[in-house]
């Protein structure tokens, strides 16, 4: 399993466990469990991991799929530069936005979600995966005239001199006179 | 828009499909909502009790069905090799995936409904066990305290929020099974995203494998019957709508004795143990195949990156169109790979093309050492499994006078088969053969694809040469994507007798082909006959050649008809 980028999973994996936060946690607080505090918490983190993960990381090898209008995110993660480029941060961090949930049956499930998606990313942390932000490639602009290089140096093909004197022949009506001995066969060209 | 059959098809049994989940769920809402047998449990819980069992009830039947698409070889065994409903290999098996995941993103939806109403179901249980709620709830929860009762609240213990619901979640099997296959879900779900799918597909699939203990759990995750109803000899004695006002004097006067309460048995095993097994045959059949000795006759190298492995297996036969699963255990033990078929079934062997894309394709590229310049032993070459074949043949094509075949990009590969199968029936004057004249479009981004294609049609120009039919098969390669540089090489060459990228003697043309000229064409030189027009090809391209079919044919039974085959490809 040489080619896995574990980050891409734990990716998938910590964005679907903020939604679930988000749920669980608005469940709590809505149904105005007890601590439902923690259910606020929960929605709170909830919402922080989404922001960060949203973002999909730059695979290494071949091209990354984004996801739809990313890129502000992406500007915005970019910023914190190597908190959010590393990943044994991020692991930390995620098992760290889990504990709390982990006090609350509604909000448990986000908990062990976030925790599992927290060991994916130290895997790919162990692995020295990191997160490059994905750039969107300067816009090439067909630029009018500029494929035209420079004039031709070459003069275009022609067809061997002995063909080329046939039509100029025939158009300025010159009478052969006889059949021409030909110094070289010469094949007859479809025009 | 919804033009094909087999899209017609598709959408009907999604409609089905659907309103069986409406009807399930308004049925087991009303069941829990309505009767008297869970009056109190009401009074409890309100209509999360209802809203958690009639999502269950629709999980039950999802969870039935998700199984059954992905048993390819009893569904192939099901269909048999009638030529009523053919498609093409990704077509086929893109509708019983398609299946599989709407069912599966159903169960999630389902598992959200259901785990919800769970939530307040159990916190407001837990609360009236510590008098955390009205007094009417905290009464009906004392009920199974005191001995010869049978409890309503299945939560016994008295300990308060949020401790007391974790508390059940890791003390009832439910509450555990319940945690353990949620999750099971959400990995399976999150390592089934394309990306990931696409890119590592060992995740993926080992992953998916949690389903195992998604429904042995699933099985198992009622078995503590929590959910309690009145029993059907306590609702003689005690009638809920008389006797729920006076709960302070249950037991005390005669026609309100205290109610008996009991729990549902569990019913999923009954919904999924079929599924499971025949999942279990389709795992055993797929390893009783692999296990059949596949021996790889030949490979060829063609250029640009693909190769043709000629293989034979005992007892396999084929159809045209049909497609395989290869298995490489040297590559990969887990992974099969789906091929279209590119020989034909008159040939002693059977072939497929690869293209060189990705790890799984170039391990086999190195396995069957592709790479090394000297010629490889037999006894060298990797141990391949082989499923299959799969997919209905399309025997349709035989049957017409005249045919126009339409291949866009890799969309070409079962026309090998085609052509090959037709080209031999023709030379052994084979009895089904009406064929007598082929139209043959292939529209193609680049060149790089042409090539081992392009050998075949060599092949059938030669020979059709050599039997004096060069007109028995015309062919138009249309390439759609090409720049400037090759703009000008082609108009350099334009007069060269062969086509300077096939090397064919039929010219290649340029840009996308004018439809209409063509049905023209050909419906002027075909006068009274049946045309059948086949394509393997987007579905923009079905519209535009169906609308072409059905504006160049004649409208009296006299004349010209274009018959465009919907079911097949």
């Amino acid at each position: 399993m040489g080619q896995i980028e574990w980050a891409m999973w734990a990716n998938e994996q910590a964005l679907a466990s903020g939604l679930i936060l988000i749920t669980g946690g608005i469940v709590a607080t809505a149904g105005q469990f007890t601590q439902w505090y923690l259910g606020a918490y929960s929605i709170a983190a909830g919402v922080l991991v989404c922001l960060l993960e949203y973002p999909r990381g730059k695979r290494t090898k071949g091209s990354t799929m984004e996801r739809c209008g990313q890129k502000y995110l992406t500007r915005v993660v970019k910023l914190f530069g190597p908190l959010t480029r590393n990943y044994y941060i991020r692991a930390f961090l995620h098992l760290g936005l889990a504990v709390p949930a982990g006090f609350l049956l509604a909000t448990i499930l986000g908990t062990a979600c976030l925790a599992i998606a927290s060991g994916i990313y130290l895997l790919a942390a162990i692995r020295g995966e990191q997160w490059s932000p994905i750039e969107p490639k300067p816009k090439e602009r067909p630029q009018i005239g500029g494929t035209i290089k420079q004039p031709p140096s070459n003069p275009p093909p022609r067809p061997p001199a002995e063909a080329r004197k046939k039509p100029s022949e025939e158009a300025a009506g010159i009478p052969t006179g006889g059949p021409q001995e030909n110094p070289m066969p010469v094949n007859d060209e479809v025009v | 828009m919804w033009v094909t059959h087999d899209s017609r098809a598709t959408q009907k049994v999604t409609l089905v499909w659907l309103g069986m989940n409406v009807f399930l769920f308004v049925w087991y809402y009303r069941v829990y909502d309505i009767p008297d047998k869970f009056f109190y449990t009401r009074k409890l819980l309100g209509s999360a009790l209802a809203l958690a069992r009639a999502p269950a009830a629709c999980l039950n039947f999802n969870c039935m069905l998700i199984l059954l698409p992905v048993c390819r070889n009893l569904l192939s065994f099901l269909r048999g090799s009638s030529a009523c409903c053919s498609t093409r290999i990704r077509r086929q098996l893109d509708r019983n995936l398609t299946f599989h995941k709407m069912v599966a993103w159903m169960i999630a939806l389902h598992t959200a409904i259901h785990t919800i109403a769970h939530l307040f179901n159990v916190e407001w249980c837990v609360n009236a066990r510590v008098n955390n709620s009205d007094p009417y709830s905290i009464a009906l929860s004392d009920i199974g305290d005191k001995p010869g009762e049978t409890y309503l609240n299945f939560v016994r213990q008295r300990i308060k929020n949020p401790e007391g619901g974790l508390y059940v979640a890791v003390t009832r099997v439910a509450g555990i099974t319940g945690v353990v296959i949620t999750l099971c879900l959400i990995l399976i779900i999150t390592s089934s995203t394309k990306t990931i799918r696409r890119s590592y597909f060992e995740v993926f699939w080992y992953t998916h494998h949690l389903f195992v203990i998604f429904f042995i759990g699933l099985a198992i995750h009622g078995v503590q019957q929590i959910v309690r109803g009145q029993t059907a000899e306590s609702l003689l004695k005690h009638q809920p709508r008389n006797c729920y006002q006076n709960i302070s004097e249950w037991g005390k006067i005669k026609n309100c004795p205290i109610p008996e309460f009991s729990g549902n048995p569990p019913m999923t095993w009954k919904w999924i143990v079929g599924p499971m097994f025949l999942y279990l045959c389709e795992r055993l059949v797929r390893f009783w195949r692999s296990q059949q000795k596949v021996v790889i006759t030949k490979v060829v190298t063609h250029p640009f990156k693909t190769i043709e492995l000629q293989m034979k297996k005992k007892g396999f036969k084929m159809e045209v169109g049909q497609y395989i699963f290869v298995k490489c255990p040297v590559v990969s033990k887990l992974e099969w790979h789906p091929f279209t078929l590119t020989s034909a079934p008159e040939e002693d062997f059977f072939s497929i093309h690869i293209r060189i894309v990705g790890d799984w394709t170039e391990g086999l590229f190195k396995a069957c050492g592709c790479d090394k310049q000297e010629f490889q032993d037999a006894w060298k070459l990797p141990k391949v499994a082989v499923d299959g074949p799969f997919g209905t043949a399309s025997e349709d094509v035989f049957s017409y006078e005249v045919v126009m075949l339409v291949g866009a990009g890799i969309g070409v590969t079962p026309f090998a088969s085609i052509l090959k199968s037709v080209w031999y029936k023709y030379c052994n004057k084979a009895p089904n053969l009406r064929l007598k004249k082929i139209y043959f479009y292939w529209l193609c981004r680049d060149t790089h694809a042409f090539e081992w294609f392009a050998d075949l049609l060599q092949l059938l120009e030669t020979q059709m040469q050599e039997k004096n039919n060069t007109g028995f098969l015309s062919y138009n390669i249309y390439l759609t994507g090409w720049d400037e540089s090759q703009a000008s090489h082609f108009a350099v060459h334009h007069d060269e007798e062969k086509d300077v990228i096939t090397g064919l003697k039929q010219k290649t043309l340029y840009g996308r082909p004018n439809w209409d000229n063509e049905f023209k064409t050909i419906g002027s030189q075909h006068p009274n006959t049946r045309i059948g027009v086949f394509l393997c090809g987007p579905e923009a391209l079905a519209d535009t050649l169906n609308k072409q079919c059905i504006s160049n044919s004649d409208s009296g039974p006299r004349g010209v008809h274009f018959i465009f085959n919907k079911e097949n490809f």
